[in-house]
């Protein structure tokens, strides 16, 4: 129970302390580093609590594509990121303050759930300790949260679209290939026969 | 105090959670961190659905958990292709000059 406590305390040390840098740092890159601890942590916290598929997922989605997303746009922007920082002391204040209370609202609501604890035991779905965290969630998505998985596909598809269509740009000092305008040339638009009057030449209009 | 309890996972994401608030707030000129502060509320609930879950014996709140996963992945593919094109137009990722919409 001790081991427990300690690496709980631990790692959650380690998520409020990277969540901190996060929005304190001043390189960008250094805060999707911090990011990155942040969800690794996170992450061990789920499996910890015994939510190992939630966990390995999270690893999956947001340190392997979210932030390495994340990684790819500080680097390719490259803005002045010196310049960005300066209003870091002008907004302290009202975040502050709204931030506290923000956390004091959520600590009543924490407190006052203590005082609900008949909504412990109101599941209908019944929880089998045999079976693994995989299996559970695997039996429910298929069935009764079915339409739901359809739907989150659909909303990653038109993300997918979205994103392809906002960045997609269309060069045009390139010289590309043209099938239709390729195959629908006649003779007569490309050959013209012209009368050469002896010194004076031909005008070429291309 | 030893013993870790649904109490202490509320706690620690309402820590995140007001921390990404905060961040929101405090970094107001660079887009960039504002998303990952929004990834960090994210983050918090995501904890608290999954501490609810085990401590009451649902495993409906981890789905609810990948539901909210996908879309926070479509939320910042989408917004990190904005800011790419919006720095592509305008040579700058800074909110301020985020006028041009502007009556």
């Amino acid at each position: 129970m001790i081991a427990h406590a300690i690496i709980f305390y631990f790692l959650s040390t380690i998520t409020i302390l990277s969540t901190i840098m996060v929005i304190a740092s001043r390189n960008t890159v250094h805060s999707v580093f911090f990011l990155i601890l942040d969800f690794v942590s996170a992450a061990c916290l789920f499996i910890m609590l015994g939510a190992e598929f939630v966990g390995m997922i999270l690893l999956i989605v947001y340190v392997g594509a979210v932030a390495v997303l994340f990684l790819f746009v500080v680097m390719m922007l490259e803005g002045n990121f010196e310049k960005i920082k300066q209003g870091f002391l002008q907004y302290l204040p009202i975040g502050f303050f709204i931030g506290i209370v923000i956390f004091l609202e959520l600590i009543v609501v924490i407190g006052g759930w203590q005082y609900k604890s008949e909504f412990i035991g109101t599941s209908k779905i019944i929880y089998d300790a045999n079976e693994t965290n995989t299996e559970q969630l695997g039996k429910l998505i298929y069935t009764d949260f079915f339409l739901p998985f359809q739907i989150s596909g659909l909303v990653l598809l038109v993300a997918m679209i979205g994103a392809i269509l906002l960045t997609f740009r269309r060069r045009t000092n390139m010289k590309r290939q043209d099938m239709v305008k390729q195959s629908s040339r006649e003779r007569v638009d490309s050959i013209s026969s012209v009368d050469a009057e002896i010194n004076k030449g031909v005008k070429v209009n291309d | 105090m030893i013993e870790i309890t649904l109490i202490h996972y509320l706690f620690l994401s309402a820590i995140i959670f007001t921390l990404g608030i905060f961040g929101i707030f405090v970094n107001r000129k660079n887009v960039i961190v504002i998303l990952m502060s929004i990834e960090l509320i994210l983050l918090s609930v995501n904890i608290n659905l999954v501490a609810f879950s085990v401590y009451l014996q649902n495993v409906t709140g981890q789905i609810f958990t990948l539901f909210i996963l996908t879309v926070a992945a479509a939320e910042s593919a989408i917004g990190l292709a904005i800011i790419v094109i919006f720095f592509r137009n305008r040579g700058s990722i800074q909110v301020e000059d985020v006028n041009s919409m502007k009556g």
